[in-house]
């Protein structure tokens, strides 16, 4: 088959699975939707693979297979471009997806609203596979926008859960904020560019990287940087970066087959895999660059140190997965465009696989999700503890593991970087390395091993054991682990330093950091071995040191030191106040609103609509009694209905029934004419 | 010597008792059709006159076909008659008014 038809059938098979699932899903059994969602992905998958492969050979693709609206000069098109970049994200976004269809077999086994969940997921993948294969901005929106709204749907899946829709509304509206910024910037693009296809843009931008934009009217701001900003914006709110990040722990109500795929795994990538696809607009923008590394490694520390104190299991995977979208995103703001999507990669599999694992942990605990509940785990669920190991592992960056060989160079890169910024950046990061590998372990110690806590938790009866999940659910977990310990171990030499990428990601020549930290890369072999020359390599192990020492050696520790650091306790505690933050500016909100209702609406606006509202009504009684009463009721509907009754009665008289009458008239009627054509006509016979 | 003029003075009389006879029998609906019948034959007695006082044939045709039409007519008006009394037992002019409006 050729590409662009393969390319076709890669949305298209999930989106018809999704289509068939999601409205016959109150006729059809259980096991059909399941099957064609799955059928759907596989088809998918395999065409990905096939892609991938053809694209590693030299394949390329760029164009349109569908034009949606022309309208004038402007066409909005449904295209394609198939590079190495979306390849790989349609490889990874595929296997993912695929995994998580199967592990939902296991997972929604007893719940009666497994036809929609498949079909919303198939709907999930066929939305992030035409985002990420887009040719253009539109497209990109679009697949933006119903990845948002799949989400929407499968956070509020339980929906009979209050807290679940309110996290759904939490999420939609929170994108909302971000997706603005993202539409503004297409909207810019266009009204600056005339056009919203990538390769025109591109161009065009490069040709006129000095225009200025007048931002608020007064200052010249350069027009690439606004574009970029708002740009990423969008990628803030879809990729939760502070302060945008608010909606990502409260998804965690979803389904944790959706929080693997959608909230760790695909979606929130989403807004990295943006502003690659985007790097020769934002390498044209050194602000926009120096942004995004700020935000970015705000937000990779910040949300490090808040997996420190959370205690509900998905919740601590979730704030890791902020953490590590700090780090792709602060990779991105350096330059290092493939060292963001070397990290989004590893961290799809090995994030994945611990949202699962995660899962499995919950389902053998009877939905018990607190890990002070937990412990000694090991013993009951011996494949899920492993998965969570490797999984642990990769996140913490060990060496050869995933983690290590991406995070490593992403750390590398950010050093490396001269932009403003990158100094405090890089700060962050190697802070982060600390911190993520003390609650990544902190987890794993509290789950899988110490003592067991889970005698009185709500669920499990004293003398019953957590028991180990079906094959559905352990499979997946293998099938995840093998990529999240291997996949940096083999990827890093073609992905970062081989040229993998080609033409897909543009990096300005002062920015060229990944070519930097290649100066002293050999094998990546060689890269674990040297591992402990590196600062890096010792902050993981303190960090997995601690983590043992608080929670296996001294469990009793952490209570202490949290009753005496109260402060910091209390703000970590509270997420930095951010919610309340919100709340408050709601709050105000609210009271203008209600001051607007009040005041403005009901008195000043609401009395003019009734005083205008009396006058018409006044001038309306007056037609009424004189127009319509006088002249037309009685003059012209009545007038005619009385001339037709009186000329009626008349003839009534006439026809009396009587033949002599008739006989008068007839005879009468007879002279008449004689006698008139007598006295006009006939004069000549006169005599 | 009867003259051209007697005989339209008696058509103009017999003409002149038919309508008297339409116009002022209330009673009977014999009456009616046998007062149609004198106008008619007063037509025919004017028919023939002009004929004679012309010497010319087609008024005394146009006779034989007004009798003919004639005849005709009065059997029918009296099958009518018939099957009227038949069903109202009466022939009384007067009573013969439903076509009032």
């Amino acid at each position: 088959m050729e590409i662009r038809e393969l390319c076709m059938l890669v949305p298209l098979a999930p989106l018809t699975a999704a289509v068939v699932a999601g409205l016959f899903c109150r006729v059809i059994p259980r096991s059909v939707a399941t099957l064609v969602c799955i059928l759907g992905c596989a088809v998918a998958f395999v065409a990905s693979a096939v892609v991938f492969f053809g694209v590693r050979a030299g394949a390329s693709f760029d164009g349109a297979v569908y034009t949606w609206v022309a309208s004038g000069a402007t066409l909005i098109e449904a295209g394609f471009l198939i590079d190495p970049l979306s390849s790989l994200m349609m490889l990874v976004v595929s296997f993912v997806s695929l995994s998580v269809h199967i592990y939902a077999v296991g997972y929604m086994r007893d719940d009666p609203g497994v036809n929609r969940f498949f079909a919303y997921i198939a709907l999930f993948t066929a939305s992030m596979l035409i985002l990420v294969m887009s040719n253009n901005f539109i497209q990109l929106f679009f697949g933006w926008e119903a990845v948002g709204l799949v989400s929407y749907l499968l956070i509020g899946f339980w929906n009979e859960r209050p807290t679940a829709t309110a996290a759904a509304t939490k999420a939609f509206l929170v994108n909302r904020v971000g997706d603005l910024g993202l539409l503004l910037g297409i909207g810019l693009i266009f009204v600056s560019y005339g056009t919203l296809d990538y390769a025109s843009v591109f161009r065009l931008a490069n040709e006129t990287s000095g225009a200025t934009f007048p931002l608020f009217g007064a200052s010249e701001c350069s027009l690439l940087s606004v574009i970029c900003v708002l740009l990423f914006v969008g990628a803030m709110g879809k990729s939760a970066q502070i302060p945008l990040h608010v909606w990502l722990p409260d998804s965690m109500e979803g389904p944790t087959p959706i929080s693997a795929l959608i909230h760790a795994a695909t979606m929130v990538t989403a807004g990295i895999f943006m502003v690659a696809r985007l790097s020769p607009l934002f390498e044209l923008s050194e602000t926009a660059l120096s942004f995004v590394l700020v935000v970015g490694a705000t937000s990779s520390l910040l949300m490090g140190f808040l997996g420190i104190v959370e205690t509900d299991i998905k919740r601590i995977v979730a704030y890791s997965t902020l953490s590590q979208l700090g780090y792709m995103v602060a990779a991105l703001g350096a330059s290092a465009y493939s060292a963001a999507i070397f990290h989004l990669t590893t961290h799809a599999f090995f994030k994945a696989l611990l949202f699962l694992a995660a899962g499995s942990v919950i389902v053998g605990m009877h939905h018990e999700q607190d890990v002070r509940r937990m412990g000694g785990l090991r013993k009951y669920m011996p494949l899920t503890a492993f998965a969570a190991l490797v999984g642990s592992l990769a996140l913490a960056g060990v060496p050869f593991f995933s983690g290590f060989y991406s995070k490593d160079s992403l750390i590398e890169a950010v050093a490396a970087s001269g932009i403003p910024g990158a100094g405090f950046a890089s700060f962050s990061l190697l802070t982060g390395v600390f911190v993520t590998a003390f609650y990544t372990f902190r987890m794993y110690f509290l789950v899988f091993l110490g003592k067991e806590r889970f005698v009185a938790a709500h669920g499990i009866k004293s003398g019953e054991t957590p028991r180990e999940s079906p094959p559905t659910m352990t499979l997946p977990l293998i099938l995840l682990a093998v990529p999240s310990a291997a996949i940096g171990y083999f990827a890093i030499e073609p992905m970062l330093f081989g040229g993998f990428f080609r033409d897909a990601i543009v990096t300005a020549e002062n920015h060229a950091v990944v070519e930097k930290i290649l100066a002293h890369f050999t094998t990546p072999l060689e890269m674990a071995m040297t591992s402990p020359a590196s600062g890096v390599f010792w902050l993981t192990l303190t960090g997995i040191a601690s983590a043992a020492f608080f929670y296996l050696i001294r469990p009793t520790l952490p209570a202490a030191l949290r009753s005496r650091a109260g402060v910091l306790v209390r703000v970590l505690e509270n997420k930095y106040y951010f919610d309340a933050l919100y709340k408050a500016f709601g709050d105000g909100v609210r009271a203008v609103g209600k001051f607007l209702w009040l005041i403005v609406d009901t008195r000043v606006i609401d009395g003019a609509i009734d005083a205008a509202a009396r006058g018409v009504r006044w001038f309306g009684k007056g037609l009424w009694h004189a127009i319509d009463g006088g002249v037309i009721d009685t003059i012209l509907v009545g007038g005619s209905a009385r001339v037709v009754g009186a000329a009626s009665r008349f003839l009534r008289f006439l026809q009396s029934g009587q033949l002599a009458g008739y006989a008068f008239f007839m005879i009468a009627g007879v002279c008449a004419m004689l006698s008139a054509w007598f006295f006009t006509q006939a004069k000549g016979f006169l005599p | 010597m009867l003259t051209l003029a007697h005989y339209l003075i008696l058509a103009a009389i017999l003409f002149a008792t038919g309508i008297a006879g339409i116009l002022f029998n209330r009673k009977n609906l014999i009456t009616l059709l046998m007062s149609i019948e004198l106008v008619l034959l007063a037509v025919n007695t004017n028919f023939i006159a002009f004929s004679h006082y012309l010497q010319s044939m087609a008024g005394q045709v146009f006779v034989f076909f007004i009798l003919t039409v004639a005849a005709a007519e009065s059997a029918i008006g009296l099958a009518i008659l018939v099957a009227l009394f038949r069903n109202r037992k009466s022939i009384h002019v007067d009573d013969i008014s439903t076509l009032k409006g």
